[in-house]
């Protein structure tokens, strides 16, 4: 056998392959520097939309990131709600954990001390259509977190919740309910002091 | 030969009814289970489906003097993945929320057999002109086919059309397992039969 027939052999034979390759590498990466900026925005609006909503009267545009050490030693991100004139109005705290069917991911609105819930809006979350997916809705369940109280933590019930520190559980959806009150719990207990100890004015 | 390949317009019609994808093939089941549970998501899916199939079949017949046999499929794939690819990319850009809805499933549209199989039975073997009425052919029985099941599953387990309310909920119980995904067999499977069932009476009437 000879070698150089054979090396030639490939090459006519893969050409077409490496050159659509090539060209295909390009075009994906001309799209990528295209549009990855905006997906990367899209990604980001996503929670800044929803801090209005989280602590009234916030200033999307005024927001301040924190980048924080949570007592379980991951970092997170935490975002600090200012109004127009720069005053801290409270926080918004991203918190995740398992369902019923998958992750569920969770905005929590706060105020300044961490003392009371403002809001909660659900980013993410697969639960069953019809049941468990009614946790992303404000009438049926998430507005019943505004003005609870963070301590002691919050508890489900299934009916005639206390005003202060219990939730009432969806109807067939107990699990669901009983997550993302448990991930609202977690969250606020992992980041309490970590935002705490945060110096008290940061420059702006 | 030439005579013998069936030509434009024979491949746009067939793609509609006599050849559908997914009710005459069974082609696409993944997406068709997978999307079916509201006309939006079933339309963007339809929708991106046939970009990716009808960029293919293009990009696949004008290359087709240089394809080599046994190479032909590694070059299928690849073009249909970076087509996918640029569609995913565009869906996450331009409608975010409904890509998020979607998630795995317009990266899979890579593996839908659909888009495989017209490179190798129209694009590789046909014209630019035949390929494309061929894609646009499919893409519109896909498009049909994902129409009728998602318009049964939304009707039935939500009430609603595209989002719209059209049955209130005071006189149309939800069935909620319509949305569910053992609801995406139920529909698909009942509507198969209904299809064959029309099929069969219809080439037993013309035997008369």
């Amino acid at each position: 056998m000879n070698q150089t027939p054979t090396r030639g052999n490939y090459l006519t034979q893969a050409w077409l392959v490496i050159l659509l390759a090539l060209l295909y590498g390009g075009a994906l990466a001309a799209v990528q520097m295209g549009l990855g900026e905006r997906i990367q925005k899209n990604k980001q609006n996503e929670t800044y939309d929803q801090i209005p909503q989280l602590v009234p009267g916030a200033d999307k545009a005024k927001t301040v990131e924190h980048e924080i050490q949570g007592q379980n030693h991951k970092h997170a991100i935490v975002y600090e709600a200012r109004n127009q004139q720069g005053t801290r109005l409270g926080w918004v705290l991203p918190g995740s954990g398992q369902g019923f069917a998958d992750r569920i991911e969770l905005l929590i609105g706060l105020d300044p001390p961490l003392a009371t819930i403002l809001g909660l809006y659900v980013l993410d979350q697969k639960e069953t259509p019809g049941l468990g997916n009614y946790i992303t809705s404000a009438e049926k369940f998430r507005d019943q977190f505004s003005g609870k109280q963070t301590d002691p933590p919050l508890a489900v019930v299934k009916m005639d919740p206390d005003p202060k520190h219990e939730i009432q559980a969806i109807t067939g959806a107990t699990i669901s309910s009983t997550s993302v009150s448990q991930i609202v719990n977690h969250t606020i207990e992992n980041l309490r002091q970590p935002i705490l100890d945060l110096p008290a004015t940061a420059q702006h | 030969m030439a005579s013998s390949e069936p030509t434009a317009l024979e491949r746009l019609v067939n793609g509609i009814l006599p050849e559908n994808p997914i009710y005459r093939q069974l082609l696409g089941m993944c997406p068709v289970l997978a999307v079916t549970a509201g006309m939006r998501p079933a339309m963007t899916m339809a929708a991106a489906t046939a970009a990716v199939l009808i960029s293919a079949n293009i990009m696949i017949s004008l290359i087709r003097g240089l394809l080599k046999p046994h190479l032909r499929i590694l070059v299928f794939t690849l073009t249909i993945a970076t087509f996918v690819t640029i569609a995913d990319r565009f869906l996450a850009a331009f409608m975010y929320q409904m890509s998020k809805q979607l998630g795995p499933y317009v990266p899979l549209i890579i593996v839908n057999c659909l888009i495989i199989s017209r490179c190798e039975i129209c694009a590789s073997k046909q014209g630019l002109r035949i390929a494309i009425a061929d894609a646009v052919g499919m893409s519109l029985g896909f498009t049909l086919a994902l129409a009728s099941i998602a318009t049964v599953r939304e009707l039935l387990g939500a009430g609603t059309w595209f989002g719209l309310p059209v049955l209130a909920e005071s006189w149309w119980p939800r069935w909620g397992i319509m949305v569910l995904p053992p609801g995406a067999f139920l529909a698909l499977g009942l509507l198969l039969a209904t299809a064959q069932w029309f099929t069969q009476r219809r080439t037993a009437n013309s035997h008369k």
